[in-house]
């Protein structure tokens, strides 16, 4: 009876933090959100994040769907050939890409490199006081430090997810074009024939979606880094695990939205 | 002025503060001396609203910091941080100015950068600095910028975390006569948090000593070794026997 008293308190200790853990992530999002509209704003850091998430995530976003594009005409072709439906592999490729692999795939390197790089260097700005340092100088942190970052990498997440998706479809015609034996304009033709606006802009809600994820977890784990290297450390670790997880349950839950 | 009544703070199970007293007059620097873990920093935290107090009041010249104005009662102080705390992505410069870049009264970019080099200056940082980055500087220059950003806004009080630590006895002296220097240039009222003996009597008009959450001795730094004060004399004495209980 006490071990399985002792069982039932741990699994309620477990649940409770679950949810006070879900509350303080709600309540730091929606005060990010709130600091993202009110003044003052500051663009240079906007620009610098939109910079350092985007621009900077391109090769690694295009190589991922490059060889994603490539591998799924691969795939697609080899089991099209069963039923002898080898013609469909350039729409599969193509919707495939904008619908579901580009903005996941896009959004799981992007969470690696950005939501690490972000709880670093907040996590780093926590311990060495910088973030109080701000307080002291009239600066409100999630004005200066959370809004641009997470408006930054909700901006950038479509344009990034967009060039990549564009990047797939051209692995997808190279493989299909060199390997498989497409004409080339007939791949491009099935390409375009079959895909509808509402692949493209269901992939770019996505993409927004998880670039505020990405953004979020970054922020908060880092601005609620603990003390010293390991504190930082397992900030970072916290960052990029749950930025995964919840991007592949959004990922779920706006597949459904968008069915 | 600063004035702090009956100040409480505790952390879970962790009584930081017990109701501590004590008044900063206009123009004096007062020096808070204490063993590590003896709530000087968590006081110095709840002065500058980064940490919220459990019970009491402060009063910065009469008025309860809880009804002031956020930016305005932030604007009135300059604050120099124990690791200097500068921002690694900024230039020097653009760390010492900027209080001076933010805000609605900020300052254009070619104002605020001769400000900071006169306040780098007046550190005894040469301008050749204002374009480096923080890491590329050694610990006591780094100091130096802290404290320039600290006066940049010309404030009436201004916060000295461990003004030395991490630096070697004699750059420690150069930092304390800078301070001492630049207090009464300003006629500003100044908060030293220190463990360094050397910085007290450089420093200090006043001196408070906290213990285990609450001001176990305050004087002038006249009658700081004239004391019979037990927690003081093994403190200023260095002992490791007395009522302070040494953490082994």
């Amino acid at each position: 009876m006490n071990t399985f008293n002792k069982l039932l308190r741990s699994i309620g200790a477990s649940v409770l933090d679950f949810c006070s853990t879900i509350g303080r992530i709600v309540i730091f999002a929606c005060s990010s959100i709130s600091h993202i509209f009110r003044p003052p704003f500051y663009g240079k850091e906007l620009f610098s994040q939109f910079m350092q998430i985007g621009f900077y995530s391109l090769p690694v976003v295009g190589l991922t769907a490059l060889f994603t594009g490539a591998a799924l005409a691969l795939q697609i072709y080899s089991g099209g050939a069963r039923f002898s439906a080898e013609s469909v592999v350039p729409s599969i490729v193509a919707i495939g890409m904008v619908r579901e692999l580009g903005p996941v795939l896009g959004g799981l390197m992007v969470a690696g490199r950005v939501s690490s790089s972000i709880a670093a260097e907040l996590g780093t700005m926590r311990v060495t006081e910088q973030i109080d340092a701000l307080v002291t100088l009239s600066t409100n942190p999630m004005k200066y430090l959370v809004a641009p970052r997470l408006l930054a990498a909700t901006i950038a997440m479509p344009v990034l997810v967009a060039v990549g998706d564009t990047i797939g479809i051209l692995g997808g015609y190279l493989v299909g074009t060199g390997r498989l034996g497409f004409n080339s304009n007939n791949y491009l033709k099935n390409t375009v024939d079959f895909m509808e606006l509402e692949d493209v802009t269901s992939g770019l809600a996505k993409a927004a979606v998880f670039g505020f994820i990405i953004a979020l977890m970054g922020c908060y784990h880092g601005y609620n880094s603990g003390r010293g290297a390991q504190g930082v450390g397992k900030a970072t670790i916290n960052a990029v695990v749950s930025a995964s997880v919840m991007i592949l349950a959004a990922n779920y839950i706006l597949t459904e939205a968008f069915f | 002025m600063i004035t702090v009544q009956n100040l409480h703070k505790r952390f879970t199970e962790n009584t930081v503060l017990r109701g501590v007293n004590m008044q900063i007059e206009k123009g004096e620097s007062m020096v808070i001396i204490g063993g590590s873990g003896t709530g000087k920093s968590v006081l110095l935290k709840c002065i500058l609203g980064l940490e919220k107090p459990d019970n009491g009041k402060i009063f910065i010249n009469g008025q309860d910091t809880t009804k002031l104005d956020r930016n305005l009662f932030l604007s009135s102080f300059g604050m120099l941080f124990q690791n200097a705390a500068l921002f690694d992505s900024l230039t020097v410069w653009k760390n010492v100015a900027f209080r001076l870049l933010q805000g609605s009264n900020k300052m254009s970019e070619k104002q605020a950068k001769d400000i900071a080099v006169e306040k780098l200056r007046r550190v005894g940082l040469s301008p050749d600095v204002a374009e480096k980055y923080p890491a590329e500087l050694s610990g006591g220059m780094q100091k130096r910028v802290g404290l320039a950003r600290a006066i940049a806004a010309n404030p009436g009080i201004i916060f000295f975390d461990e003004p030395t630590t991490g630096l070697d006895p004699i750059m420690s002296s150069v930092i304390n006569e800078l301070i001492r220097e630049i207090v009464v240039e300003m006629g500003a009222t100044a908060m030293t948090i220190t463990h360094d003996m050397s910085s007290v009597r450089a420093i200090a008009d006043k001196v408070i000593m906290l213990h285990d959450g609450l001001v176990q001795w305050s004087g002038v730094i006249g009658d700081l070794e004239k004391s019979q004060n037990p927690y003081l004399n093994q403190f200023l004495n260095g002992n490791a026997e007395g009522p302070i209980e040494a953490v082994r």
